[in-house]
């Protein structure tokens, strides 16, 4: 559910077909910048009721999935 | 006690710096910075001080209200890149206009215009004498940006702006915040020639972490102006403008999609001034007194949000 919604967003940001983003997808590759990135964290934050903190090593949709699902415990 | 505002006015430098001109000095180019940051242009002084922009714009609104300058009972203003440390800005002022009144500073960076509305609506409450007053937010952003940094010298710009407050009950309400720091921004001074200081010396130019201040701003805009609402008993349909501190343009859309209105809702003129930081405000408002888009008796949003860190928010009727 965390990763279907991380594609959503990234599909929607980047006007990507979120068939195209899988877990692998580096956020580099889909040519968003960190605004971008913090636009994203802060929608899980709020959707997630987490604090989420972009740190440069999550740089892929599994990581990113990975830091959210145990935030979230 | 508080006031209504009965003119305003703006000054910006002639010369016009687009982005292709800054994509010969840094590695950016013109596509990404409208796209990204929502800036085509900014004013660049050229020969005038922070305080001789000021000094147009409070001429502007002098002349906009239609009063006498000696009319003015106190004059408050803001920057954070005047050419002098003292005088204060507001005592340039002062003398510029050749007044006597009262004079002092406020220091909140890009919000404080709305701390500038604040200590005005405190005066006019401690003084009952008091009538008028100036306040004024200029900068000359381009004389603390680093122009080898592409992610800063993108942003800013310089100009001025002003409004004349007089004595009146059209400033409803305000919140103000402070959460003070200096990681997400911060503009040090030089340290000086003293031989027996030994610390190492910070570059005397805006230092800022893009996300940490984005995060900061989107959050800041979006409960400020919640609460206004809220506390006001009113619905974003009884407000006919918001007036954001113009720092970036995706602070402001993401601020109108959490808030989930329109950013129609939202005045914006980043595109021709980038972020003139305490004087964006003002010259917002100016421009949008004079487009004919604004009523009196329309009620307005204005909201800042910057250095310190610090952000406010005031609701005014016009």
């Amino acid at each position: 559910m965390v990763q279907e919604r991380i594609i959503e967003l990234l599909a929607e940001a980047t006007a990507t077909d979120a068939a195209e983003i899988t877990a692998d997808t580096a956020f580099a590759d889909l040519g968003i910048d960190s605004l971008d990135l913090t636009e994203m964290a802060m929608q899980l934050e709020e959707e997630f009721g987490i604090e989420l903190e972009m740190k440069p090593e999550i740089d892929t949709v599994g990581k990113l999935t990975e830091v959210v699902e145990s935030l979230k415990g | 006690m508080s006031f209504r505002i009965i003119g305003t006015g703006m000054y910006v430098p002639p010369k016009v710096v687009t982005n292709d001109d800054l994509s010969k000095i840094v590695d950016t180019n013109d596509e990404w910075i409208s796209k990204r940051v929502g800036i085509k242009e900014r004013r660049i002084s050229e020969n005038e001080f922070a305080s001789e922009m000021g000094l147009k714009a409070a001429q502007q609104a002098i002349a906009d209200s239609g009063i006498n300058p000696e009319e003015i009972d106190a004059i408050f203003a803001a920057t954070v890149s005047g050419e002098t440390s003292s005088p204060s800005m507001a005592c340039m002022l002062q003398n510029g206009l050749g007044l006597s009144c009262m004079a002092m500073d406020i220091s909140a960076a890009c919000s404080a215009f709305i701390f500038l509305l604040e200590t005005a609506a405190a005066f006019f409450g401690l003084h009952k004498e008091y009538q008028k007053i100036l306040v004024v937010g200029t900068e000359r952003m381009s004389g603390i940006t680093d122009y080898a940094d592409r992610s800063t010298c993108i942003i800013f710009g310089d100009g001025a702006g002003a409004a004349i407050l007089e004595r009146g009950e059209n400033y409803l309400d305000s919140v103000i915040s402070v959460d003070g720091g200096d990681s997400v921004i911060k503009i040090p001074h030089t340290v000086g020639s003293c031989p027996w200081f030994t610390r190492e010396t910070e570059s005397p130019y805006v230092h800022m972490q893009g996300q940490e201040t984005f995060k900061y701003a989107v959050t800041a805009l979006s409960q400020d102006v919640t609460t206004l609402l809220e506390r006001n008993s009113l619905t974003m349909e009884d407000i006919a403008w918001i007036v954001p501190h113009q720092a970036n343009k995706r602070i402001i859309d993401f601020a109108a999609k959490r808030l989930g209105v329109s950013k129609e809702k939202f005045f914006c003129n980043i595109e021709k001034y980038g972020n003139t930081s305490s004087a964006s405000v003002p010259i917002a408002l100016h421009e949008l007194a004079k487009s004919g888009q604004l009523h009196r008796g329309d009620k307005l949003i204005l909201c800042a949000f910057g250095g310190g860190l610090s952000n406010a928010a005031c609701l005014i009727e016009w």
